[in-house]
Order: C-alpha cells, then structure tokens, then sequence
C-alpha cells in the first residue's frame, strides 16, 4: 500500500530561506491531498521534496514503507505533472509519454501498448503522431497527465496543473483529473492556490503559510472550523470578516461600546479575540438585532455582496438576490454557530 | 524596408495625388541601395568566373576580362586534376579534400567542445561555474593570432605538424560557441530537466535525447558560422602544415600563381578557377542549411 509519510520533514535552502518548517502528516493510500497556500509559502518545496527533485534537510520521508530520503526521483515510482506541462517539444506525444518506460528498458510492444491505452483513457488517441505544439493547452494538459499514468506510479504529483487553462477547461479538466485518480485508486498530492479547486478535489486539505501547516482537514472542517484566523480568511470567497472583539470569558463577546453578542464557546480565554463571521452565514432580518450600514452592492448574479460598516469595521453579507432596493442601516441576524472566535494574538482558533 | 517607406508619408502627406510620387522616390532610393551593394559582391565574382575561362597569357596582357573565353573546361579540368605544386603531388581534388576535413573537422569539433562546456556550466551545480565561464569567455581576447607562436610551439613540440590533428585540434576550443550555448541551454525550462530526471534519464541521455534535439538550430547556425571561418582558415594551415599534401583550396590558389613565375606567366585562369572552386561549398552549405535553419525556427518548438 503506498500511503507517504512525512516526518518532521523540514527544507532549508542553500541561501538560509527556510521554505518548509518541520511538517508531518500521512495520506493513507489512494487519497488526494490538496496543498494550499498563498504564493511563496513552500508548496512546491514540498511537493518537490517528495518528487525527490529538492534535497531534504531534516526529517524522513516514506513512501509505502520505504525510506526515500536518498532514493533517486526516476526510482521513487511517482509521477508528476508541472504547470507548464514540461512536454518534450521534439517527441511526439506517443514518444513523450512512453520515453520513461523506455528508460526502464521496457520492450518497445509493451511500452505501444501502454501508451495506447492511456491515449485511450485520455481521449488522446488521434493525437499520438502529434508534436506538442500541435496541440491545444488542454490537449497538451491531457498528454501531461497520459506521460503520468502510463508509468502506473504509486504516487502522482501535480504542482498547479491547471493554472495555465482558461476557467471553463479548468472546471471541466478538474473533475476529469478527480475522477482519472479515483478510478485509478493511485495517491496523490496536488498543489494549488486556487482555493475552489482545492475544496472541490480534495479529500483532505493542507493549508500552508510561510512554510508552516496552519491546518489539515477535510475540506467541510477547514471551512466550518478554520484553526486560525489565517486559515479563515484564505478558504472561502468572499473571505470570512475578521472583527478584533473582547470576549468576557462566559459567553459574551463585545464588539465595540454597545454591541454585546452571546456565544457558545468554551473558551478559556479572556480578552482581545477575533470575531470571525463567514458572509453567507449572516441573513438580512427584520427581526435581526444587529445594524449594519451599508455602503455598496456588488452584483454577483446568483446572489449580491453588501459592503459596509458593523459597529464601525469593514463588514460583508452575501445576501441572496431578490432586487429589493437597500440602503441605509439594515438589521443582521448573527446566528451563534456562525461567530467563530480566534485568540487575538496569536490567530488560533478558541 | 519598402514598407517603412511606402507608409510613413502616406499617413504624414495629406492631398490623395501627391504622396504616390514621394513613395516611389522611396522606393527607387532603397532599390538602388540594395542593386548597388549586390553589384558590389557580385562583380568580382562575375570578374573571376569570366576570367578563368582565357589562356595565361591573355589575362597577363589583358588584364581581368569581362566576357567569356572559350579555355573554361580546360580551365578548370587543369585546376581540379593536374598535379602541381614544387612536388607534383598535389592536385584540386586533394586540396578540395583538404578544405572539407579542415572545415568539417573545425566545425564539428567546436560544437562538440562548446556543448559540453557549455552543458557542464548550466547544468552541474559547479562550484565555480560562473568564474569558469568568465575565463573561457575572456579568451575571445586572445585569438590564434595572438598565440601563435605558443600555439605553434607546443604543436611542434608534440610533433603534430603536417597532421590533420595539429591543423584541427588547436582551433576547435571556442568562447563564442560556449557563450551561444550557454544562452540556449539557459533558455530551456528548467521542468524540462525535472521531467526527464523522473522519467528515469540521467545526464548522458538528458543531453542526447533532448538537449541535442532541441539545440538542432542552434547546432546548425553554428555548424554554418564555423564552416565557414574554418574553410577560410589561412595562417595556422600556411605555418602548420609545409607538405603540399596538407594543402588547402585557399592556400592552393596562391601557390598556382607563385609556383609557375619562375618558368613561364602564371596560370591566371587556373588560379580563378581554382577560387571558383574554394567559393562554392560555403555557399552550398549555407544554402542547404538556411533552408533547415529557418523550417526549425518557425516550428517554434521550444
Ligand atoms: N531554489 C531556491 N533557492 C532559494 N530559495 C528558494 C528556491 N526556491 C524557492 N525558494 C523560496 O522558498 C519559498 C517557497 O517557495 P515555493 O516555490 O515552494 O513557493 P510556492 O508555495 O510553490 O509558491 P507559488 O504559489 O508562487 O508557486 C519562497 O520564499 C521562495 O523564495
Ligand atoms: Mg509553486
């Protein structure tokens, strides 16, 4: 069974940027691990620690139950696809995926019959006597992803595959590579910033920053509980409102002067906090017993972002779109299973 | 060209009827430029074919000539096939021979030699890649002329004159072609190695089952550039090579016209023919190569 185990595995470059603090986590076999993560946060350090192209500086890594801290990549049994796809311009596309069999030495039958039965998967056939840059950014996307399979690894390895495709293709590509890699039953790591790709894929979630795990979790609990304020504000569009409160300690947060709102928390921490409100959680309420002054709509078709001020802070509310005309102070209803509480130094989830 | 002129004073010159005549002007300009330096190359040329096709003695109290003669066959089979030289040894078809080892061997050799240094530069961490590449790039400063006389020493000393060997090996080291390559291989995406690391290529086939492959044009710019200076090739052959065997075409056609003084007028229409002769295969590589050249850049494949 090929689950990988990372074990305080940690990356420190040459010119003393420690891209990866210590991490470790295990993907139990056949699952698909999302990391994510702002620009720069060691992402692809780490998933290129694993492909075996980054040398490790602390900590072991294991695929299956090998060590392969000092295994070479061709030898690590793994497959990867890189953003730009890294096609070999000169080889046909039947060449392209078939080049690292024919590196392990595999008769030339064998290797055609691989490649065709990828091709076939891939809906690639007509394409084999193509060169890549006979074909489109999808095409060239698909062949990406044939040159993986057809090496049946124990591992695949993508580092934002899609970032080159247009949305559309991108939608369609996303759930093709889901399905290919359920199908398959093979593990995998994908790294992306594109967080919608992330939940969407994903059977588990890492969040990174600055080299350091914020959080792993299906993507249900990242979303529902985010573990710190950073992971809160990067998962989910429009980004959760963060609210700098007080929290009394039994119950009561208070937002300002005159705004006090009671909250199901077993906290035991008193004082400075960050209140976290997701903008689909709030509903506009006749009845609701919190103001907000709103400044400006957003259309978004399905539904409409407000913008405006709660007890004086930034606040938004994804309110569903009925064109009722809005201005002014409105009322909010602020569920209790909506206000998420976040210590307010340190970020981490009360 | 033509069409910087042809729009510019379309667009400044406003009536409809008077910009037609300033454009052609512009035109005829250009066009005049362009026949008067293609004159220039080709006139001599035209001069030497023309007059390779007289006896000696007509070009001796002629002077070049500029219409055709009726001893260009002649001409030109005395150049190719008769034996010359103090020795008797040595004819065209020796010289021509000669001419291609050292033209072919120099090229050949270069690209070898600047792809691999530049290979070992890019892609192995080496300690002191970049200071390696400053000195092998200062040497551009020091071209065999310079050196000539080491160069000639240590030839010497190892007993490699009158050998292809010491007429080849001393040229092939080469800054410029290093530098191209090093451009080139630097502009290959870095994913690209990471891919075939996966795929199981280490360095060997790295270089020649991609790298190769995609330096085709580049290999093939070079192989021109350097073909070329090395079939010009004059003062390292003229001090390392002294049996006319080693002869080659452009050292020949001056030894026709040296040789002969002595007994009777200089063989004027061999040695133009022989110039002929020296003249063509540059141009049929370039010929044949540009074709390939420019099919390999508008593939666009990188
Ligand atoms: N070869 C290297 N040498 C030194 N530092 C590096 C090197 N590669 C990356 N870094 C640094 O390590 C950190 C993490 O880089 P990494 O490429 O893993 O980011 P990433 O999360 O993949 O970002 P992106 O989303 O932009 O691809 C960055 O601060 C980067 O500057
Ligand atoms: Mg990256």
């Amino acid at each position: 069974m090929s689950k990988v185990t990372l074990d305080r595995v940690r990356k420190v470059y040459p010119n003393g940027v420690e891209a990866v603090r210590p991490s470790s986590f295990e993907i139990p076999h056949g699952e698909l691990v999302v990391m994510v993560g702002p620009s720069g946060c060691g992402k692809s350090t780490l998933l290129r620690m694993v492909a075996g192209l980054e040398d490790i500086t602390d900590g072991t890594l294991s695929i299956g139950d090998r060590v392969v801290n000092d295994v070479d990549p061709a030898d690590r049994n793994i497959a990867m696809v890189f953003q730009n796809y890294a096609l070999y311009p000169h080889m046909t596309v039947a060449k392209n995926m078939g080049y690292g069999l024919k590196n392990r030495g595999l008769p030339k039958a064998e290797i055609d019959a691989k490649v065709r039965e990828a091709a076939r998967m891939l809906n690639l056939s007509e394409y084999l006597d193509r060169r890549p840059s006979q074909l489109s950014g999808g095409q060239r996307q698909r062949v990406a992803m044939g040159r993986a399979i057809v090496r049946s690894p124990e591992l695949f390895l993508f580092d934002e595959p899609l970032s080159n495709l247009d949305a559309k293709l991108r939608n369609q590509m996303r759930i093709e590579i889901r399905s290919l890699q359920r199908r398959l039953g093979v593990t995998a790591m994908y790294v992306t910033h594109d967080q919608v790709e992330a939940m969407t894929m994903a059977d588990r979630i890492i969040v990174l920053n600055a080299g350091q795990i914020e959080q792993i979790g299906k993507p249900s609990e990242i979303y529902n509980r985010p573990a710190s304020t950073f992971v809160a504000s990067f998962m989910g569009a429009p980004p959760m409102n963060l609210l700098p409160a007080s929290y009394n300690g039994n119950g009561h947060v208070a937002l300002g002067d005159d705004l006090a709102l009671p909250i199901q928390a077993d906290a035991d921490h008193a004082g400075e906090v960050q209140l976290g409100i997701r903008p689909e959680e709030v509903h506009l309420s006749d009845k609701g017993k919190t103001p907000f002054q709103l400044d400006l709509i957003e259309e978004l078709g399905a539904s409409r972002l407000l913008h405006g001020k709660l007890a004086g802070h930034e606040f938004t509310v994804n309110a569903p779109n009925d064109d009722a005309p809005l201005e002014g102070t409105l009322m909010l209803d602020l569920p209790q299973h909506a206000l998420h509480l976040f210590h307010g130094e340190t970020g981490r989830r009360l | 060209m033509a069409d910087i002129t042809d729009t510019t004073p379309a667009i400044i010159a406003a009536p409809a009827s008077k910009p037609t005549r300033r454009i052609k002007w512009g035109l005829v300009g250009d066009h005049a430029i362009l026949i008067l330096g293609s004159l220039f190359m080709v006139v001599p040329v035209f001069l030497v074919f023309m007059t390779a096709s007289h006896t000696p003695v007509t070009v001796h109290t002629e002077g070049m000539q500029w219409w055709l003669g009726d001893q260009l066959a002649e001409n030109f089979h005395a150049a190719m096939f008769e034996k010359g030289g103090f020795t008797d040894t040595v004819d065209g078809m020796r010289m021509l021979m000669n001419s291609m080892i050292l033209g072919i061997g120099f090229a050949v050799g270069k690209i070898i030699i600047s792809m691999f240094a530049a290979y070992a530069i890019v892609y192995f961490r080496l300690k002191f890649a970049t200071l390696a590449f400053w000195i092998i790039f200062t040497t551009l400063l020091l071209p065999l002329e310079v050196r000539i006389l080491p160069s000639y020493e240590v030839i010497q000393g190892m007993g490699l004159t009158n050998t292809y060997t010491g007429l080849i090996v001393p040229l092939i080291a080469s800054a410029t072609g290093t530098f191209f390559f090093r451009q080139f291989f630097r502009s290959v995406p870095e994913e690209l190695v990471e891919a075939s690391r996966i795929d199981g290529a280490g360095p060997v086939k790295f270089f020649i089952d991609i790298l190769i492959p995609l330096s085709r044009t580049m290999i093939a710019a070079i192989f021109i550039i350097m073909f070329v200076f090395g079939w010009n090739q004059y003062l390292w052959p003229t001090l390392i090579t002294t049996e006319e065997g080693f002869f080659t075409l452009v050292r020949g056609i001056r030894q026709i016209v040296q040789t002969y003084t002595d007994s009777s007028i200089p063989e004027h229409g061999q040695a133009m023919a022989l110039a002929i002769i020296a003249m063509l295969p540059p141009v049929l590589i370039v010929i044949f190569f540009q074709n390939w050249f420019v099919k390999g850049l508008t593939e666009s494949d990188k």
